[in-house]
């Protein structure tokens, strides 16, 4: 018989210590699956993220460091610029990519660094317990937005996605989810178009994922899909950003 | 052939590309802007990578990041860029990873002004960021010197996998002194060094992928992480003191002072010994590790000690520990940009050693 599916080789063989119905496992899988598929496993460097993710070298089997919070897209630009040749990618969440990290973010978008960033979206602080992120919805709840994200107090839910399309840096930003089957396989052949545009050389790509957080999104892993679809692309519109 | 002229910024960075540093970046601050716009040029055509990056936290983590992929790196500031640094400076520090970091240091605090001063003492020396740890720190007092201190950074980073601050004030760094010895290796080959880094991040072919980290969440594992890196900072302080005496052998006081204001005192202690007054001084060039048990020793010898900074006093308290109370300690420092004069260097050390011809107060 045809083993049609199975780990991937990037893939550790150990349990994560995501919440179940975490997008974070499903977004590691996939890169893993791209990295195998484009057979770059041994040429690939990854910077992990502060946050939810931040142990994400104990589930990838490929050379990986971490950075300080926010300080991502620096550690990925000094790693790629020593090692044109290799292939270097950032995997960040909401409160690293957009909020401590803006500035980094913006900056290496815009010297049009050639890595790649995997941008998670789910709107939460996980690690720390559930605060507001800047992607957080309005009038979502959170532990630092008890009564719902208010725009007087708390300002708007950041298009970090967009905002960074309007810089010449940029060749490629799309924004998909996991929250379908369907949805997750146009995830991956984002992932891929971000690894290959990188192998091609042809500069900075980012791929934002939509992410379910059931645990401090206080719903069942299933309705936290449906969240995503409902709720979270009326804000975030899924599809491609920008790509030249 | 004709003399070459050179500042301290710059000759840190020609030094660092022949040491075979082969990434920089840096964000503009005053007094140390003639080394990124030195390297922005050189580090090009060494063939190495020169980033402005958007600010120093940035700059730091982008050193990180070419640290960790086995080059050797540098980056430079001044005091309130320094600061910036620190959180970077401490992953540095916990990752296990080499860098060269050099403070041309200004008047503080805040955003205090440009004139020299050495009020980031404290800061350098006792890790600066957050946790347990410490970076080597060398302290050139000429820009001649300040081309062999940057090599020796570069090695010792690499030897301990730890970062090393070079830490000079405003005046080293723009300063422009006749360079000998930059002469012969201007633009010259890159120096040997072993560049073999198996923990570099390097792509995991071959071996077993590698990480760069400092989280350690498991029971104790933490507080054993911590044993070895400081079984590590004391073989540097049992192996990499480095330190100048001047005339210490027959002196009834010993200065202890660094860096540019090293110089005054010498100026001044040249003149006393003309006095046939019985001065020394003790020129620490690694202010961490310090150089106590060689105060120590002195303490045996000397009747008192006088420190000398440009700041309120911080490398005091170092002496004070170290000469643990054997012998008296005079202190005269300016801070705020303020620079010690030969003179008022000189008068002190006259009424220390002849006590009853004068009396006067000192700030």
């Amino acid at each position: 018989m045809k083993k049609i599916f199975g780990r991937p080789r990037s893939l550790r063989d150990v349990p994560t210590h995501y919440c179940s119905g975490c997008g974070h496992s499903l977004a590691h899988r996939l890169i893993c699956e791209v990295i195998d598929e484009l057979g770059i496993r041994e040429d690939v460097i990854a910077v992990c993220p502060v946050g939810c993710a931040v142990i994400a070298y104990e589930y990838w089997d490929f050379d990986c460091s971490e950075a300080a919070h926010g300080r991502t897209p620096c550690v990925a630009t000094g790693i790629k610029r020593v090692h044109p040749d290799k292939i270097v990618f950032s995997y960040q969440g909401d409160g690293d990519l957009a909020a401590i990290g803006t500035a980094e973010i913006i900056h290496t978008a815009n010297r049009g660094e050639n890595i790649t960033v995997i941008f998670i979206n789910n709107g939460v602080y996980g690690m720390t317990n559930g605060q507001m992120a800047p992607t957080t919805l309005v009038g979502q709840r959170t532990s630092t937005t008890p009564r719902g994200r208010d725009i007087l107090r708390d300002g708007y839910p950041l298009k970090i996605s967009e905002l960074l399309a309007q810089l010449p840096g940029p060749r490629y930003v799309e924004r998909v989810s996991v929250d379908t089957p369907a949805n997750i396989v146009k995830t991956k052949a984002a992932i891929k178009k971000a690894f290959k545009n990188q192998i091609n050389k042809k500069g900075f790509s980012l791929v934002e994922v939509l992410s379910p957080c059931p645990t401090y999104w206080g719903l069942s892993p299933k309705d936290a899909c449906v969240r995503i679809s409902e709720e979270m692309t009326k804000v975030f519109p899924l599809g491609v950003i920008k790509d030249t | 052939m004709a003399k070459i002229m050179m500042c301290g910024n710059e000759v840190i960075g020609e030094a660092a590309i022949h040491a075979g540093c082969t990434f920089y970046a840096g964000y503009p601050i005053t007094p140390q802007n003639e080394l990124p716009q030195y390297m922005s040029s050189r580090m090009t055509e060494a063939g190495g990578t020169f980033i402005q990056a958007e600010s120093e936290l940035a700059a730091i983590n982008m050193i990180f990041g070419a640290a960790a992929a086995g080059a050797r790196a540098m980056t430079s500031s001044s005091s309130p860029g320094i600061s910036l640094k620190q959180e970077g400076i401490s992953y540095l520090s916990a990752c296990q990873l080499p860098a060269v970091i050099v403070n041309m240091m200004r008047g503080g605090p805040g955003l205090g002004n440009i004139a020299p001063s050495q009020a980031d003492y404290f800061q350098a020396t006792r890790g600066g960021g957050h946790g347990d740890y410490r970076t080597i720190v060398l302290a050139p007092s000429a820009v001649e010197e300040a081309w062999h201190l940057t090599h020796l950074a570069f090695d010792l980073a690499d030897e301990y996998r730890n970062p090393v601050i070079i830490l000079g004030d405003g005046i080293l760094g723009q300063m422009m002194e006749p360079i000998e010895v930059v002469r012969k290796h201007l633009h010259g080959r890159v120096a040997n060094h072993d560049s073999r880094k198996p923990w570099a991040l390097t792509g995991c072919k071959g071996r077993k992928p590698n990480v760069i980290r400092s989280l350690y969440l498991g029971e104790g594992e933490l507080e054993e992480f911590n044993r070895i890196l400081q079984m590590k900072f004391n073989k540097i302080k049992s192996k990499e003191v480095r330190f100048e005496p001047v005339y210490t052998e027959d002196s009834d006081l010993v200065v202890v002072a660094y860096g540019t204001t090293s110089r005054i005192v010498r100026s001044a202690i040249s003149k006393a010994r003309h006095e046939r007054l019985h001065v020394g001084m003790l020129r620490p060039i690694t202010l961490w590790p310090f150089p106590e048990a060689e105060l120590n020793k002195l303490a045996k010898k000397t009747k008192a000690f006088m420190v000398v900074e440009m700041s309120a006093g911080q490398m005091v308290d170092d002496v004070k520990l170290s000469v643990s109370g054997k012998r008296p300690i005079h202190f005269y420092g300016r801070a705020g940009g303020g620079i010690p004069t030969e003179e008022a260097v000189l008068d002190m050390i006259r009424d220390i050693l002849r006590p009853k011809a004068r009396n006067k107060v000192y700030i």
